[in-house]
């Protein structure tokens, strides 16, 4: 009974990673999906919506710590509109910018901008507390069902203690739940924005944006829009890996986890196609948490078989590729739904 | 309608365009003709937008809109269909058509969120004009069928559906029937005149088949060098002696 119950406590914390980074995956196919934008900073905007719900909800500095700036102890909701909001606007400034770029150099300019972003976190210690990272990130209504927890326990001492242990990582059920709700919302409003003349616009100009030009498109303001909306979203994601991890350290943020696997989850599910990004997000993640099994049983130094890992993905995401070119769910015929019917 | 006043444009130490004087009156198909490397595409590129002219002034319907951007330029009344047919190739041919009309209000974000009941209400009228719209170029069974899947002709229909879609004031059509086998070619001819003349649409084009050029363009201009050579009747320009030096090359001998 134990076994299983750590088997599923286990699959509980995999499915929450997984569920944020769906988060960041449908942000991505917003950008990347459907408009053509090769956004390779995701670990900014990523990190970005993190640290701004953190500094919002989290507690004020402590004795020991370098940032003399934040921690309002506000409610959650406003820590993840807040982290919405700031993404957004970083993105806003950014898009403004580098939006006119092509392709290719676009990427260079989000890479570049993730790093900086990434940079300024680290060394911005009166901000972000640099590298000692910022602690004690309040979960939501984490007091409430713990003592309640707590409660009950105390009133049924015969309880059997495979569910004693079951019950008291019940706060984790609770965050599980409110991430779906949330990821159930996001799909929702972005399905709802992208099958329509909206999203039509930015396939458009997925597909050629000379040709969207010639139909009167104004191509850079709907890119901007488009690079705003998802980066808003990938903010989203951060205030929920934050209020989750209760822990933020910049090295979360590097491009290997904040950006590159978000990539291969989201064009190995079926880039262009929303329910393709979420699914995309729990196969990815549970092949990459595979992989940590796997690479245990070999004979290799830690170094090596994280590395083996890296690999491993990149093997897996060419052979989906090459057995699906357009990922798993490839995109619906029509973008607009509003049409039929 | 259009008038172009000594416009310019050069590319390095090649005078692409160079000062290019030229009207389109309201109601004409217009033709445009000229050997290759005359720069007739070019000039189409500075009218629509998508170049800006080195000297020279375009006025549309009494505006000056010299170097305006091209998606302004739709909305005042000018589209332009392109050389190389360019459709959106993942995308369905009736989409292809129903992203065209401007001012959609589904096109602002949080319509369909917020008002999806307008905005189905809007797509509904967007679906019928464009079912018409295929009907009338004969592309009516594609309509589901990706625009990637199109054959060469079958996507220079679509460019011309694309500008009636766009209801403009003056369209500008490059090469249109390049790549049309010579049935289709009839056929496009007569989808050309009727443009001009059921829809009021003043054309303006660009064609190397004399064939349609002669039937149904009135004026044509001729274009060599960059610059206009001369301009008339199909008749008068046809027997023009230096249009056949112009097509012959003997502006090099001459040189």
């Amino acid at each position: 009974m134990d076994v299983l119950v750590g088997i599923l406590n286990y699959l509980l914390f995999f499915s929450i990673t997984a569920g944020v980074y769906a988060v960041l995956a449908l942000g991505l196919n917003v950008q990347w999906g459907y408009t053509g934008l090769f956004n390779i900073g995701v670990a900014g905007f990523y990190a970005v919506g993190a640290y701004t719900s953190a500094l919002v909800s989290g507690p004020p500095p402590g004795a020991l710590d370098w940032r003399v700036f934040g921690g309002w102890g506000l409610p959650f909701p406003m820590g993840f509109a807040a982290a919405g909001v700031v993404a957004a606007l970083v993105a806003l400034l950014i898009g403004w910018i580098t939006i006119r770029l092509k392709e290719d150099y676009l990427a260079i300019a989000t890479i570049g901008i993730a790093e900086v972003l990434r940079l300024i976190i680290k060394n911005e210690a009166w901000l972000t507390n640099g590298v000692w990272g910022l602690k004690n990130i309040p979960s939501p209504w984490f007091q409430p069902v713990q003592s309640g927890v707590t409660a009950f326990l105390a009133a049924r001492p015969q309880l059997p203690g495979w569910l004693v242990s079951l019950l008291k990582g019940a706060y984790s059920w609770v965050y599980l739940g409110l991430l779906a709700a949330v990821i159930l919302a996001l799909y929702f409003l972005v399905e709802r924005a992208l099958r329509s003349p909206w999203g039509r616009v930015l396939r458009a100009i997925r597909e050629d944006e000379v040709a969207a030009a010639a139909q009167g498109k104004n191509v850079a303001a709907f890119k901007l829009q488009a690079f705003v909306l998802g980066s808003a979203i990938m903010g989203l994601a951060g205030s929920l890996y934050a209020h989750y991890a209760r822990y933020l350290s910049v090295e979360k943020f590097e491009p290997l986890y904040g950006t590159f696997i978000v990539w291969v989850m989201l064009v190995a599910g079926g880039a262009g196609n929303n329910k393709g990004a979420i699914l995309g997000a729990f196969l990815i993640w549970g092949l990459w948490a595979g992989t940590d099994f796997l690479t245990g049983y070999l004979p290799l130094s830690d170094v090596r078989a994280s590395a083996l890992r890296v690999v491993l993905i990149g093997v897996l995401l060419v052979g989906i590729l090459l057995v699906r070119p357009r990922g798993i769910l490839g995109e619906e015929k029509f973008v607009s739904r509003l049409f039929k019917g | 309608m259009l008038a172009i006043e000594g416009v310019s444009k050069r590319f390095g130490g090649l005078w692409a365009v160079r000062d290019c004087s030229l009207t389109v009156e309201q109601g004409t198909i217009t033709g445009l003709i000229g050997p290759n490397g005359a720069g007739k595409t070019t000039l189409f590129h500075i009218i629509t937008g998508f170049y800006r002219p080195d000297r020279g002034r375009i006025t549309f319907r009494g505006e000056d809109v010299t170097g305006q951007s091209p998606f302004r330029l739709f909305h005042k009344g000018l589209y332009r269909t392109f050389q190389i047919p360019r459709a959106f190739p993942e995308m369905t041919v009736l989409e292809n058509l129903m992203l065209v009309p401007g001012n959609q209000c589904g096109e602002l974000l949080w319509n369909p969120i917020f008002c999806p009941r307008r905005v189905r209400k809007e797509e509904r009228l967007l679906l019928r004009r464009a079912q018409e719209v295929l009907e009338f170029v004969g592309l009516a069974p594609l309509a589901g069928a990706l625009a990637g899947t199109l054959s060469g002709g079958q996507k220079k229909l679509l460019e011309l559906a694309r500008a009636l879609m766009a209801q403009p004031k003056l369209v500008l059509l490059d090469e249109p029937g390049a790549g049309v086998n010579p049935t289709l070619m009839n056929k496009l001819a007569a989808r050309i005149r009727q443009l001009a003349q059921g829809f009021g649409v003043t054309v303006f084009l660009i064609e190397h088949d004399m064939d349609l050029v002669m039937n149904l363009c009135d004026p044509v201009i001729v274009m060599s060098e960059g610059r206009v050579l001369t301009q008339g009747a199909p008749a008068q320009v046809r027997t023009d002696p230096r249009v056949i030096e112009a097509y012959l090359g003997g502006q090099y001998a001459v040189a």
